[in-house]
Parts: structure tokens; sequence; C-alpha cells
């Protein structure tokens, strides 16, 4: 079996485990920046508090396994997406630190501020990340040759505009199932047109990103590729639907059919890359490092994955239910 | 000209964040270990003493475990953004560490801390307790991985180097366990319980200067005590062997340590002086005859090499090694004195009688955390010019980036790091100053 094949896919998964996880928690993040009841935004906080370092934690399992597989597409993508990277990076600081800091220092409103930016910059910046390295990277004797201010064009920010997006549409459903009365009504009211918005965007950055290489075009246009291209948007048109149908009164569906549609959008820039790593023309065979690099770490991470879905599963169990704030509170 | 520039920049960025950071990972260490330590004697006794102490220190736990977590993440990030080069080269080798420490520490510190902070009214005391014991465990297999690069990069071992100059594992059991690993792990472990030590104990005797008979404090007191009594001790024997260590496989490191320019037999120990780099002497030289060539080759008349064995070009900063050095070992020496002191006077049964003691320890309250800065500047600076040691120049690992958008990037995470972590800084301290509850 291709090792870098199996990687590849573990990589995609941390990733995209990172994407709906962190999404959702950003996204609470950010809808927090624009609630004003004191009372709603310490419930917001409080459904996020027990499971947001678990959930950053994949971003570090991304970066990672990054390094240690896929050397080059680390030491590659970091450097030339560098501004939007550190953005992001000082971003989470902010946010990562005020669900401490908001209650125990002595200015809540500086922190709440910090908090609720500090997500929606996060978020912003990963989108810059994605269009960046979408639109392609210049290598040159396995080493960063672009320039400065390559990952800022007009698809990067629409990018970053639509991660933004989408993950407030991932909080809104995270709200709406683990919250109840007022909020969650409100919650309802975010999520429709941030469905609607988030279903645009993805039209629009998916009908652009053929347009960028060649390679892509004929990837979701060419025969064979359109029979593994052409069920994606039919899928996620039935997502919509249900996503639709489900905010009138769903509790958990909302949140189940926001997620699927961050399932099928990946499996979509999948499509597109593979078998690239870093476009235009470092595949992911280029990219990684030594089979017995790559063996090693696979064989922990046969055994450590599995149990660490075990026990994240546990703790998501164990905070089951609607969110209630601690007493005392 | 830029390029040099550039380097040095990104070699502040380096030092900035991971100081920072590094403070947090080891409160964390310390704390979780003394937060099982609490819990299980709750557990045991029944004694509330216990209960409030552990969710004294929990506040301060969550505090700095967040802050551990945020700087962490920039630590992941910045091999790639600033150390391209490195990380192309070196990737195959300590990537699957440093993938390790995520797997088995990162997840299990993050999944069951959720349990330890939130959980209490959810799950019974035995379910708690084993996610408090799963969360310490959890630091310490993230000392273990991080300190096993760190090892790998001082005294590498089990690689062979291909035609493009990258590293390629050959023995996973040589890289891991590489030979200056079971020197640094002990070390750093021992000095972040030394430095939670000092902490636990100025916070109890700041209290008992004001309530002498609060029990919490005396607790604290006390069990710091017994920390720096029975572990400071340990850590010296623990250093003076990876000195010889250190010795063994970085001879020119030890040279700058002892301020030794030129190689001689029966060598001087230097307490004081001030390293000439230029002129390859120390000024104001204090120094007792003989006591190093003794204390690292055990012998009176031991030869020792000193830096004119190697080209200048192959130096560390003489001035920054030195001086580092001889701040942790002085820190180090003081909280063996305490130690010592807390002994005496408590045989005497006078350790909440004597004030004095009580006024030291207040002072000691950062000895462990800067001591433990100091020894990593030491060990760190003192492996210069090279990231991999003797293999890999530092000036080879630096990522292709201007010496412009490395300083913007320096100049926000100072900014950042000192706004943020000065404030968390401060409400830790605020929490420190509150007292524990009265009643024992």
């Amino acid at each position: 079996m291709d090792l870098a094949m199996i990687w590849a896919g573990l990589i995609a998964f941390a990733v995209l485990a990172y994407v709906v996880l962190d999404g959702f928690d950003l996204g609470v993040g950010m809808l927090f920046a624009v609630e004003r009841d004191p009372k709603m935004r310490d419930l917001m906080v409080h459904s996020i508090a027990p499971v947001w370092d678990g959930n950053e934690t994949w971003l570090v399992l991304g970066g990672g396994g990054l390094f240690a597989v896929f050397p080059l597409a680390y030491a590659t993508i970091l450097p030339a997406l560098y501004p939007a990277i550190i953005g992001m990076l000082l971003a989470l600081v902010f946010r990562g630190v005020a669900f401490e800091f908001r209650v125990r220092a002595g200015n809540k409103r500086l922190w709440d501020i910090a908090f609720g930016v500090g997500s929606g910059l996060a978020g912003f910046c990963q989108g810059l990340t994605l269009g960046g390295l979408l639109q392609g990277i210049r290598v040159e004797h396995r080493a960063y040759a672009g320039g400065w201010w390559d990952w800022l064009t007009g698809f990067t920010v629409l990018c970053g505009v639509a991660v933004v997006i989408g993950y407030a549409l991932l909080g809104a459903c995270w709200l709406i199932w683990r919250t109840e009365g007022e909020l969650q009504q409100r919650c309802r009211g975010y999520a429709r047109w941030l469905g609607v918005m988030t279903f645009v965007l993805t039209g629009v950055v998916s009908l652009w990103t053929p347009l960028l290489h060649a390679r892509f075009a004929a990837r979701w246009f060419g025969w064979p590729g359109v029979l593994l291209t052409s069920p994606v948007p039919v899928l996620l048109a039935g997502l919509a639907w249900l996503f639709w149908r489900g905010l009138v009164k769903g509790e958990v569906g909302p949140f189940l059919c926001a997620l699927g549609w961050f399932v099928l959008g990946f499996a979509g820039l999948g499509i597109s890359l593979f078998p690239l790593i870093v476009p235009p023309d470092i595949t992911i065979w280029d990219a990684a490092g030594p089979d017995s690099s790559l063996r090693f770490l696979l064989a922990g991470t046969v055994v450590l994955v599995p149990l660490i879905l075990g026990y994240t599963g546990y703790s998501y169990w164990l905070f089951r239910g609607k969110v209630r704030l601690p007493a005392g509170h | 000209m830029s390029g040099l520039d550039a380097l040095h920049l990104a070699r502040v960025q380096f030092a900035f964040t991971v100081m920072f950071h590094i403070v947090f990972p080891a409160i964390s260490i310390g704390l979780a270990s003394y937060l099982v330590v609490l819990e299980a004697l709750w557990l045991r006794t029944g004694r509330a003493v216990f209960l409030d102490l552990f969710r004294y220190w929990l506040k301060l736990f969550a505090l700095a475990f967040g802050m551990g977590v945020v700087s962490g993440v920039v630590m992941s990030y910045q091999f790639g953004t600033n150390w391209a080069g490195f990380s192309d080269k070196t990737g195959p080798v300590i990537g699957p560490l440093m993938g390790y420490e995520v797997l088995s520490a990162f997840f299990l510190e993050a999944g069951f801390l959720g349990v330890m902070l939130f959980g209490a009214e959810r799950v019974g005391r035995r379910v708690h307790f084993a996610a408090s014991c799963i969360v310490a465990l959890g630091t310490l297999i993230s000392a273990f991985w991080i300190l096993s690069v760190n090892s790998w990069m001082q005294t590498p071992a089990g690689y062979s180097i291909d035609a493009d100059g990258r590293f390629l594992p050959a023995d996973w059991l040589a890289v891991i366990f590489n030979p200056s690993f079971f020197y640094r792990l002990p070390h750093m472990v021992l000095a972040s319980y030394l430095s939670v030590a000092c902490l636990v104990g100025a916070t109890g005797a700041w209290h008992l200067l004001r309530h002498p008979e609060n029990a919490g404090s005396r607790v604290m007191f006390s069990m710091a005590l017994w920390m720096l009594a029975l572990v400071a001790p340990v850590q010296v024997l623990v250093g003076d062997l990876h000195g010889l260590n250190t010795l063994a496989y970085q001879p020119a490191k030890i040279a700058a340590i002892e301020g030794l320019f030129s190689s001689q037999a029966g060598a001087p120990l230097v307490l004081f002086g001030v390293p000439d780099m230029e002129q390859a002497r120390i000024g104001y030289e204090i120094a007792v005859p003989h006591l190093s060539a003794l204390i690292l080759t055990h012998d009176w008349n031991g030869a020792l090499q000193g830096l004119d064995a190697w080209p200048r070009a192959d130096w560390p900063h003489v001035g920054i090694v030195f001086w580092a050095f001889r701040v942790m070992v002085g820190l180090g020496v003081a909280m063996v004195a305490a130690g010592g002191a807390s002994l005496y006077l408590r045989v005497r049964g006078r350790l909440f009688a004597a004030r004095w003691l009580q006024r030291v320890m207040l002072g000691l309250g950062p000895a462990g955390l800067i001591a433990l800065l100091a020894g990593w500047v030491t060990t760190e600076a003192g492996r210069q010019p090279y990231t991999v040691y003797g293999l890999l120049r530092t000036a080879d690992s630096v990522s292709p980036i201007g010496a412009p958008g490395v300083g913007l990037s320096l100049a926000a995470f100072v900014l950042v790091y000192l706004a943020v972590f000065g404030a968390g800084v401060g409400i830790m301290l605020r929490l420190m100053a509150q007292p524990p509850k009265a009643e024992g």
C-alpha cells in the first residue's frame, strides 16, 4: 500500500476534523460578537468551554503531521502564506486566552471583544490560507520562491469571507442544537441568512476554483472525472433542502446538514487537488518524507487516533444536552 | 546583509516566543502533578483543606494551561514560517516525534482537562481523580517527546544524511533515546516541579506573613519546602551528570559555560567575570584554582579543551552562555539552601514561626522559573551556531523571508504577547493574592 496516499488521507481527515470542530466554536465566537445580552454571551461561551482546546488540537496535528510526513509541503506553504498564518496564530492567542480571562480579568468588555474579533480574524485568515494554497505556490529548489503579497488576491479574500460565513453558520447550528428558548430562536434566524450566504459563496468559490488551473478544470469537467464530480453539487442541493426544512423545528438536524455541507465542500477540494499537495506542481509523493518516517508514525497513529476519537466522544457525551449556566453564575 | 538581518530577527523571534511559551508548560507540568497529589490527599483523608487547595490551584492551572496551548500552537507553526530550511531537512526525523507528542499527549490533556475543570458535577470522584491523573500523565508524555526532539538537535543519533543534506531516520530507538535525552528529560521535569514548588511556597509565605494561622497556607508552605528539601539536591546531581554528558558530546558548550578560552590542564572554576570574545579572555575574573578540572574530569589536573580548540565561526556567544549558566546555578543553590533551612527549622518545630524563611520563600517565588529559563538559554545558545549540533548551521535553517516580513511579525508577537500574557500573569498573581480558605 502507498504510504503517501494513506498519509494524505489521514492529514486530510485531521484538517477536516479541525475545520468542522474548531469551525463551530470559532463560529460561536463570531455570533458572540454580535450578541448584546451578557447572559446569552455566557451561555454561548459555556457551550464550547469544555471542548474548544481539544478542537484546536486538530490544528496542531495538521501542522505537526505535515511537518512529519510532508516536510516539503510544510516548508513551502507556511513561508508562502506567512502573513495569513501569523495573523491566524495571533487571533487564536487572543481568542484562546479570552475563555479564562473574560471571567477573571478586571476588564471583561475588553476580553469579550478579543474573543469575538479573534474568532472572526482566525476564520478569515484560515480562508486566506485555503485560497492561497488553491491558487498555487511558486517553489524553486525546494523553497518558496514567490513574493510577500502573493497570498492577497480577490480569490483569497473571497475564500476568507466564505470561511467566516461558513463557520458562523456552523456556530449558529451548534447553538440551535445546544441551547433553547430565546437564544435558540435567534440562532434559527441567523442560520437562515447565513445558510443562504454560505450556499451562494460556496457556489462562487466552486465555479472560480476550476478557472485557477487548467488541471482543476479538466478534473471537474473532463471525462471520466465528471462521473466523480457531478454528484457533489447534487448532494449539496439535497442537503440545502434538508437544512432549510430543519431550520423551523429541528434540533440537531441543521447542525448535521451544515457538517455534511462542509464535508462535501472538503471532498470537492480533494477532487480538485489530488494528487497535488502544493499546487501547481508538487504532488503528495514529491512532498512525502522517507517511508521509514511515514511508517513509524503510522504505527502509532493507527492505535492512537481511534483512542482519541473514543475519549473525545466521551467528553462530548459527558457534556451533552442543553447548556445551562453553572450555579452561582 | 539583509539575509543576515532576517536570520537574526528570526532567531530573536524564536527565542522570544519559545521563552514565553515554556513558562506555561513548566507550570502545567508541575501543577498537574501537584493537583493529583492534593486530590489524592483529599480523597484519602477527607480533609477539606486539601479540596480547597485543589480548587485554588485548579483555577491557576486552567489559566496557565490555556496560555500554554495558544503559545504552543504558535510554536508548532513557527518551524515552518521562519525555519523552512530546518523543517525540510529535519522533518523526516523529528517531525514524527512531534506528531507523537500531539497524538499521545496534547489530545489526552485537552480531552480530560474539560472533565477536570467542568465535570465535577457530572462524574463521580473516582472518574474525576482519574481525569486529573490522565492530564498530569499527558503533561509528562508531552515533556518526553519534546525533550527527545530537543535532545536530538543537541546530540543527534540514529540518522543518515542524503545527497540534498536531508536527515533520514536510520534507527528510531537511537533517535528517540539519543545520548543526552536521559539527562535532559529528568532535568526539565524536576525543574518544572521546583518552579511550581517556588510558586506554591511563595504563595503560602505571602499569606502566612499576614495570617500565620491559615491552615491552607501552612499546608502549601510546608509541602513546597518538602519539595525543595528533597528534590533540589537531586536536581543538582542530575545537573552535574548532564554537564558531564555535555562535556562528552558538546565540549565547546562546556568551554563557553566555564569561560575557558584556552585549553589547559587543571582549569580553574570561574565564579565571576566578564567574558570578552574579541580578546578571548575573561575580565575581572574571580576563580577557584583547579575546581573546574576537578568537577568535570574528577581529576585535580585534568585537561579541558578551551574555545581555542575550535574556529571562531563555531563558537557560541560566550557571554550569554556563561551568564545564563551562573544564574541557573546560583538560583539552584538558593533553592537547596532554603530546603535545607526548612529541614532544620522543622526539626526544631519552628517551621511556621520563622518569619525570615517566609520572606526568603516570597523572594524565591519566581526563582524556579527564572532558573529554568536560564538553563534553557544556556543549552540553546550553547548549541549555536548550529540547529542540529555540528551538522546543520542555523544560517542554513532559515526561511526565504525578507527582514521586513520577519521584523513585522516579530513586532506583532512582542506587542501581543506582552499585552496578553502580561494580563494573564496579572490575573494569576491576583488569584494567588487571594487567601485560601481559613478553616481546615
